[in-house]
């Protein structure tokens, strides 16, 4: 049964780490967008933020991979899943990116412009690095969240954790065992990332010598 | 705008649904909250086998995705004895989930009043519990209220899952209504719209209580 079960981290892993990885990618220029001086682009990209926000994750997942068919647009169920969740990670992650940015002094920035530094060498090696410091708690967190998320995309039929579970319970009649070897599954998954992010925090911190 | 007439026309076979969506919302914060609390006051407790259970209650609940602690209840409340309608299993289950997420706000928030209150408690005679009672638990769940309210919002968003154990709510009327009609994407678009204005709404007034706590803080 747990072989069976564990047969499904593999699925569980890809989708929340494309979904991650597209994100993080996809909010960095999101950020950017929320944080310009041009009023349309902002308020488009705050209105993109919230929209994601306030819907529920499987109502995305069902308008996406019921929805989109109607207009030929078929997609399998793992594409559909990774497309949604990478959605909602893009805008979790851009207000990940915003909460880290307003943590730097302004200074930072006026500092860099006196020394005659343009935006892309003033982003990368002055205020990158800093936030980046800021941020990692918080991406982290938003990792273990998302890994929890994916179990959503068993609904349109991931062969995920959460769908092996499914498939057992109702070939076994042992649904208690299969569902609690999933929940442990997903928290022995959660524990190193946890443990992780507080390690390269702690020397992140010890390197930039900042408390 | 012709999607217009129809999803008026579509809002008699929603509304139930979102009915039954806000009801189950509210029930998991009626229980959930005070049970959050209930975890949060045995972990900051003195009596170790009972610290030791409520954190296995709460790591598992925050832990595991909901929809797993979901099917968990679904499936193995039968297996122990315990036959309960979809509903009621939903309604345990969000309630475990909210209780566990609830629990670490309530102790953040015990935590983040000052040192300078309990002993202020303990020279003007208010030792142990009465101290606890009336002066630190007041300022802890005033400065826990505003993360506790956007809990709320998010345990609305969660009670979607419901769905999946056959709960007749938001979700499971729109899936039923696309089935019928085909139109899959409208139905959904739909019920992002109500999700997400009820959300929105909701938000607003949590920002607006937040800043009125906030006045005397």
């Amino acid at each position: 049964m747990f072989a069976q079960i564990a047969a499904g981290v593999g699925m569980t892993v890809s989708i929340t780490g494309a979904s991650l990885l597209i994100g993080a990618l996809l909010g960095l220029p999101l950020v950017a967008a929320r944080r310009s001086a041009w009023t349309p682009l902002r308020t488009l990209a705050t209105a993109y933020i919230d929209i994601v926000r306030t819907i529920p994750p499987i109502t995305w997942l069902f308008l996406i991979y019921f929805g989109l068919p109607q207009y030929a647009l078929r997609l399998d169920s793992v594409s559909a899943s990774i497309i949604g969740f990478s959605m909602i990670a893009s805008a979790y992650m851009a207000e990940t990116y915003r909460s880290g940015l307003l943590s730097i002094p302004q200074g930072q920035w006026e500092a860099a412009t006196a020394l005659g530094m343009k935006f892309l060498p003033k982003t990368r090696y002055i205020i990158t690095p800093q936030a980046f410091k800021v941020t990692l708690p918080a991406i982290a967190a938003y990792a273990i969240s998302l890994l929890k998320d994916s179990a959503l995309a068993s609904t349109i039929g991931v062969h995920e954790i959460t769908y092996q579970a499914g498939l057992v319970s109702r070939a076994t009649h042992q649904g208690l065992l299969a569902f609690s070897i999933a929940g442990l599954l997903y928290i022995a998954m959660s524990i190193p990332l946890a443990l992780a992010a507080r390690r390269v925090d702690r020397v992140l911190r010890q390197k930039l010598e900042v408390a | 705008m012709p999607f217009l007439d129809q999803w008026i026309s579509w809002l008699p076979a929603l509304s139930p649904g979102l009915g039954v969506s806000l009801t189950l919302t509210g029930l998991c914060l009626l229980f959930g909250m005070p049970f959050g609390l209930l975890l949060a006051l045995i972990l900051e407790g003195p009596v170790k086998p009972l610290r030791i259970a409520a954190l296995v209650v709460v790591e598992v609940g925050r832990g595991a995705p909901a929809l797993v602690l979901l099917y968990l209840l679904y499936f193995g409340l039968p297996e122990g004895g315990v036959t309960l309608s979809a509903f009621a299993t939903g309604v345990i289950s969000l309630s475990w989930t909210t209780g566990a997420y609830a629990s670490e706000l309530f102790r953040s928030g015990l935590a983040a009043v000052p040192a300078g209150q309990r002993e202020a408690a303990v020279t003007s005679g208010l030792r142990g519990w009465s101290g606890f009672r009336y002066i630190i638990l007041p300022q802890a769940i005033r400065i826990s209220t505003p993360p506790l309210a956007s809990l709320g919002v998010t345990i609305f968003q969660t009670s979607s899952l419901a769905f999946v154990i056959a709960v007749p709510e938001l979700m499971s009327k729109a899936y039923a209504l696309g089935s019928i009609t085909f139109e899959y994407l409208s139905v959904f678009a739909l019920t992002s719209v109500l999700y997400g204005s009820i959300t929105l709404v909701a938000l607003a007034f949590v920002r607006l209580a937040e800043q009125r706590l906030s006045r005397h803080l």
